[in-house]
């Protein structure tokens, strides 16, 4: 039985390789419909022969076949759109020789629309999944293969994704996808979608568990989105990838709008309008090998430390610091920061960093944009970042200089309350290590929300030029001297009094002033002490954050 | 060539460090000067002084002051209110906002400076109020003394004509051309034609370069003189010019003297300062190669002739032109301590400043002309905050993200009145530091230049340390042959950076891939417990492809301990070094022989920048797999910048002679933007009909900001 279906699928390969060379009839956003043989000759007819090949021979042709994925007319189709195939993916980003395969030899099991047909069946289907090392640490990878099927997802795909994410589990070791789909397959209906929501669960199982990181190397749309979504970082590469629900057709149909793929769903829509994607690169060399730099920050899964590296860094850099985000990277290792969303809410700055070789993560206020006031969307930002790091053990570094919240009928109709408790409930629930530094202005609710003492933080420091205080003096003097004839003698008062660390520091709120070139000598030696920090929330089946 | 040579015991004095700082706030500002005379504790001078200046020459004089036990006062504006000068100084007093006029040109703020704190003797410091007789003559008046020239010999020769007059009278070689105020852009193109091109036109008031066009037609007349009058009346507030022939291919060669009020004077030998871009100079040192004694002789007396005449007291420069047969002509006397006084301090052992106070005092010289010296040889490179690729040095501005002077290095003297964390802005004179370097021979001076700028470590604005390396390494500059005009003869389409020869260039691709391989390591040592163990990629042979500019190099590399052994391009690089990742020198022996790289940035996708011998350079490093696949990554298309005009520095907007709808032809004007006290004229590239225009009169603008589109 055996030796006859070889014989079937070796020559169903060739077919298919034939049929190959067409290119897919359709892609349709959110399915594809793979293309399927129509040549009459083949149709009904199978051949029944004894295999001259042994079982060696054919793993090996399997195997062979496996590694070309759609053949390489498609592979050339590929490259010529500037993409990589999903193999060369996964060799780049993964250390030389580590890649460890995993059903190389699934196929589909749909037998609809003629993709039963050998020619329509590839070993290995749609997906590329194994393990591998990044820089000597486990990793779990899914690369989709756009060359077969237009990479679309079928229940053997679904099931292979899946396999390698219950056994990223299991070990405790991130996972990484390589997305570059059509959508669904169509031919398998509600088999494909079953394949989604099983996909999703184990996103959300191992949401917190450990990291999830999506790479959009291509179309990702319909049901597809949502699983870059569940994970805790999307990635895109610039030009090729696309991230919607509906194509433009569909939404020309509905809403009657004109906009191209790249204005609805390209990179730069998603890292500056929408927020969805976390950072965006030139294209598919670049993605990968930043993707392997900003792994080197992550702990494999909630049971490890974060990383510390080798470091060159003298701990104590006598810096003439005046507003921390152009310094930031001279307080921190090497200065590497990997900034999270840098072009999306810049009223907010979010990324990791090393301080004496320890992944940290960096939260500061950004005083350049909207003065660094807190938004909608800079604290919803915020409390995503802080609440991965909590969840990863990473110590979070928290850089004050906010004047409040924005006003306007704007933000409150957008729900600012309901987001801005947010970044409130990320920072009060977080048990990481806590530093905050309060550089200049911490001014009202918004002093309170990043990162205060009052919410647990462990160490807080201010600079020298730091004021705390309700508000500037100039809205608070015209509130307490409401009417008073001389209002400049009352704000030079309320500046004496409020504009500077003392009012923080004479009750404890701030435990030192301290100078700001000491600021990366403070925190390296606060870190080390409380790396073995522990503290744990009250028993709960989980806290209901204000979403 | 040096007329005195140096005994060795004489030499080893030089280096004895002479002083000790009182007061060690200091830090940004040398901590060692080549002082031969000591200071005399029992002459008393003043109690306290105020320094009505800012950055390195504030410093400079503070550093003397403290040397000699007087108290320091510092004057700065808000903007400066954390600068160097007024951490170092005792006290500090602000004079007003940013702009010049508002603070260190605002007389009256002084004046109130001097009196709140008793100070009193004022240094000037160059430029601002060093040469202002109205200053002089204000101090004069309260009973201040002022460290410099009575009024007298400011005023004689402050002004360009009457300068040339006295000049004459004394029996000065002179440059023949108009002494006269010119009134009318007309009156200048009749002048002019008289003269008979080139001439040179200039402001009566003004030194340094500011205020000054060489014209070779009548079009360029007017132009210039439109520009020359408009930049003297900004800078100086007096716009007066004169216009007189232009020597063509000069060197410029300048004397420093120093006199007293009992009559003495002496000539401090000669500073060559052939070395200009827009007659401004980059490169100076003493003595010069191109005089012999009987020149030196004959200028230094002629000098001294001329600083008797008008009764000088205290330092001064008298500078010459001097042609090709070391004929020489009087330029101008400049009343005030120069900014490349260094390199006579070191050749002379003399504290100029010091020098300046005792003398103000009323004092005798110490010295007389034959117990000055020639001593080694010294070379200041003005190391300045400037784009040397666009017309040999536009300003740029931004904060010193790192800084790090070559202090290491023996022999290094560095003036600078900035440190790490300050900003360079457009209020300002745009220089960051004046790098002095010494030896027995020139060298040996050269060679020390050479250590020094790839020692010197300066992040956060674009500076011009490739092109001084490019000069001081240049066969021309070597041998000593160079005139005013030796930058645009030697780089006739601009300064293009550093040219790498096969070797250099060899030794550049290994270096980056040595860098490349360390930071690969170094990614795979992570300390601390792991539950999954790390499997790092035993390696000691790579595959690299280095990319710089269009090619792309195939390179191997086998690594055993700090050794790098490279292949590349048929031939083989060996590379020692034990990086240091976080520090921005990359001290590495390249083929036996001692290299300083710098890493500026480095990031994930294999982009490395590095600084060698001078000149910054773009590698990318890739693995062989990556490499390969690059190829199939899309070319990104570049925006079409030939119909945009954008701002080629920052600055402000003086005027735009353009509007929408214009059709402006190539090369005419579109709009004018004044930076650091320099007008710059922008024009079209091409003939086109003006789209839009997005800048107006008064305006500031960034580097690269959009000012006009042309359709």
């Amino acid at each position: 039985m055996a030796a006859f279906s070889v014989a079937r699928s070796s020559c169903g390969l060739v077919n298919g390789l034939r049929v190959s060379f067409r290119s897919l009839t359709q892609v349709k956003y959110g399915a594809v419909s793979a293309s399927v043989a129509q040549t009459n000759l083949h149709r009904g007819c199978r051949w029944y022969s004894v295999s001259h090949l042994s079982v060696r021979e054919r793993i090996e042709k399997k195997r062979k076949a496996a590694l070309v994925g759609g053949g390489q007319k498609r592979i050339d189709a590929q490259h010529k759109r500037g993409k990589l195939t999903a193999r060369e993916r996964v060799e780049l980003l993964l250390d030389p020789e580590s890649f460890v395969e995993s059903d190389m030899f699934v196929e589909h099991r749909c037998s609809d629309f003629g993709m039963e047909e050998d020619r329509n069946k590839f070993p290995g289907d749609s997906v590329v999944t194994g393990r591998g090392r990044i820089n000597g640490r486990l990793v779990y990878v899914f690369s989709q293969d756009f060359t077969v099927f237009g990479g679309s997802l079928s229940g053997a795909h679904a099931q292979k994704i899946c396999k390698i994410m219950d056994q990223a589990m299991t070990v405790g070791a991130p996972v990484i996808g390589l997305n570059d789909s059509g959508g669904a397959r169509i031919q398998e209906g509600v088999e494909s979608l079953a394949g989604y929501a099983d996909i999703f669960l184990r996103n959300v199982m191992a949401s917190g568990v450990v990291p999830q990181i999506s790479l959009i190397m291509g179309p990702c749309a319909g049901g597809a989105v949502y699983s870059p979504a569940l994970t805790d970082f999307t990635f895109m590469v610039k030009d090729t990838s696309y991230l919607f629900i509906t194509g433009p057709d569909v939404v020309k149909s509905v809403t009657n709008e004109d906009v191209t793929q790249e204005e609805l769903g390209g990179a730069k829509t998603h890292t500056t309008v929408s927020g969805v994607a976390h950072h965006a690169f030139e294209n598919d060399i670049e993605a990968l090998l930043n993707l392997r730099e900003f792994f080197n920050f992550l702990p494999l899964s909630n049971q490890d430390p974060a990383p510390i590296r080798e470091c060159h860094d003298p701990r104590y850099q006598p810096k003439l610091t005046t507003c921390w985000t152009s310094f930031k990277q001279y307080i921190v290792d090497a200065k590497d920061f990997f900034e999270i969303m840098p072009n999306y809410a810049k009223n907010i700055v979010v990324g990791f960093a090393r301080m004496n070789g320890r992944t940290v993560g960096i939260v500061g206020n950004q005083p350049k944009v909207a003065s660094g006031c807190l938004d909608i969307n800079s604290s919803v930002k915020g409390a995503r970042f802080v609440r991965f790091c909590d969840a990863f053990n990473i110590p979070i570094i928290t850089f004050v200089d906010v004047p409040g919240f924005l006003p306007g009928t704007a933000q409150e109709y957008g729900g600012i309350i309901r987001h801005g408790a947010k970044l409130l409930f990320a920072f009060a629930e977080a048990t990481v290590p806590k530093i905050t530094i309060i550089t200049r202005k911490a001014y009202g609710g918004a002093y309170d929300v990043m990162s205060s003492k009052h919410l647990r933080g462990d160490v807080n420091y201010a600079w020298p030029t730091a004021e705390v205080a309700v508000m500037g003096a100039k809205g608070a003097v015209q509130i307490i001297f409401r009417g008073k004839e001389n209002q400049a003698e009352a704000e030079a008062e309320y500046v004496d009094k409020f504009a500077n660390p003392f009012p923080a520091a004479v009750r404890g709120f701030v435990d030192d002033i301290i100078e700001p070139a000491t600021t990366r000598k403070k925190i390296c030696s606060d870190l080390e002490v409380l790396a073995s920090k522990k503290q744990v929330n009250p028993w709960k089946k989980h806290a209901n954050i204000p979403l | 060539m040096a007329a005195h040579s140096l005994s060795p015991p004489l030499r080893g004095l030089l280096f004895t460090v002479k002083y000790v700082s009182l007061h060690s706030r200091c830090c940004a500002v040398h901590s060692k000067a080549h002082y031969s005379t000591v200071y005399n504790p029992n002459e008393k001078t003043f109690d306290k002084i105020l320094i009505a200046n800012r950055g390195e020459i504030a410093c400079r004089v503070i550093k003397t002051c403290k040397k000699m036990g007087i108290q320091t006062v510092a004057v700065h504006s808000d903007v400066d209110s954390s600068a160097v000068h007024v951490k170092m100084a005792d006290e500090a007093i602000c004079v007003g906002p940013a702009p010049t006029n508002k603070s260190y040109l605002n007389m009256d703020a002084i004046m109130d400076a001097i009196r709140v704190t008793g100070a009193q003797a004022v240094h000037p410091g160059y430029g601002f109020l060093s040469e202002n007789k109205e200053f002089a003559k204000r101090l004069a008046a309260e009973g201040v003394m002022f460290i410099g020239p009575d009024t007298h010999a400011i005023q004689a020769m402050g002004d360009k004509i009457e300068s040339k007059l006295i000049a004459k009278a004394a029996k000065v070689n002179t440059i023949p051309g108009f002494d006269g105020v010119v009134k009318t852009a007309e009156d200048a193109v009749k002048i002019a034609q008289e003269i008979g091109y080139p001439v040179m036109i200039k402001a009566s008031a003004g030194g340094g370069g500011k205020g000054m066009r060489i014209a070779w037609n009548d079009d360029e007349t007017r132009e210039g003189f439109r520009f020359s009058s408009q930049e003297a009346a900004s800078s100086f507030g007096d716009d007066r010019l004169l216009i007189e022939k232009y020597i063509d291919n000069p060197r410029h060669i300048e004397i420093q003297v120093l006199a007293d009020k009992h009559g003495n004077a002496l000539w401090l030998n000669e500073r060559e300062c052939s070395i200009q871009r827009r007659n401004q100079k980059v490169v100076e040192e003493a003595p010069s190669t191109f005089l012999d004694p009987v020149t030196r002789r004959a200028m230094g007396e002629q000098a001294v002739q001329l600083a008797k005449a008008v009764q000088y007291s205290s330092a001064g420069t008298v500078e010459f032109l001097v042609d090709s047969k070391k004929n020489f002509y009087f330029l101008e006397m400049n009343t005030r301590l120069q900014v490349e006084h260094p390199i006579t301090e070191c050749i002379t052992g003399l504290d100029l400043v010091e020098q300046m106070i005792r003398v103000a005092k009323g004092y005798q010289l110490q010295h007389k002309q034959e117990d000055i010296p020639i001593n080694g040889w010294a070379i200041e490179s003005r190391v300045y905050a400037e784009d040397p690729y666009k017309s040999f040095g536009l300003p740029s501005i931004g904060r010193l993200s790192q800084y790090q002077e070559p202090l290491n290095l023996s022999n290094v003297r560095v003036d600078s009145g900035i440190q790490e964390g300050s900003d360079i802005s457009i209020y300002y004179d745009p220089m960051i530091s004046k790098l002095v370097t010494y030896g027995a021979t020139r060298n040996e001076a050269l060679a020390k230049m050479e250590d020094a700028l790839d020692n010197y470590v300066i992040r956060g604005v674009t500076h011009n340390i490739p092109l001084l390396r490019e000069i001081i390494t240049h066969p021309r500059f070597i041998s000593g042959d160079i005139s005013t005009n030796f930058l645009p003869e030697v780089y006739p389409d601009g300064f293009k950076g550093h040219q790498l020869e096969v070797d250099a260039r060899r030794e550049l691709l290994a270096s980056a891939a040595a860098l490349y391989i360390a930071a690969q390591l170094r990614s795979q040592k992570v300390l601390g417990d792991q539950r999954v163990s790390t499997i790092p990629v035993k390696c000691t042979h790579w595959e690299l492809c280095v990319e710089l500019g269009e090619g792309c190099h195939a390179m191997e590399v086998t690594k055993s301990g700090d050794v790098y052994n490279v292949e590349v391009d048929g031939g083989k690089v060996e590379v020692i070094g034990a990086f240091n990742l976080a520090s921005p020198l990359l001290p590495l022996t390249i083929n036996g022989s001692d290299r300083m790289l710098q890493c500026l940035s480095r990031d994930a996708s294999g982009m490395i920048v590095l600084q060698y011998l001078g000149t910054v350079f773009k590698v990318r490093v890739l693995s062989k797999l990556a490499s390969e696949l690059n190829s199939y990554m899309p070319e990104k298309v570049p925006e079409d910048t030939s119909s945009i005009l954008r701002s080629p520095m920052p600055g402000t907007v003086v005027a735009v002679s353009i509007k929408p709808g214009d059709t402006v032809a190539e090369g005419q004007e579109i709009c004018v933007i004044e930076a650091m006290k320099m007008q710059n004229s922008l024009t079209a590239a091409r003939q086109a009909k003006v789209k839009s225009v997005h800048c107006k009169p008064g305006e500031t603008v960034g580097e690269g900001d959009l000012l006009v589109e042309l359709q």
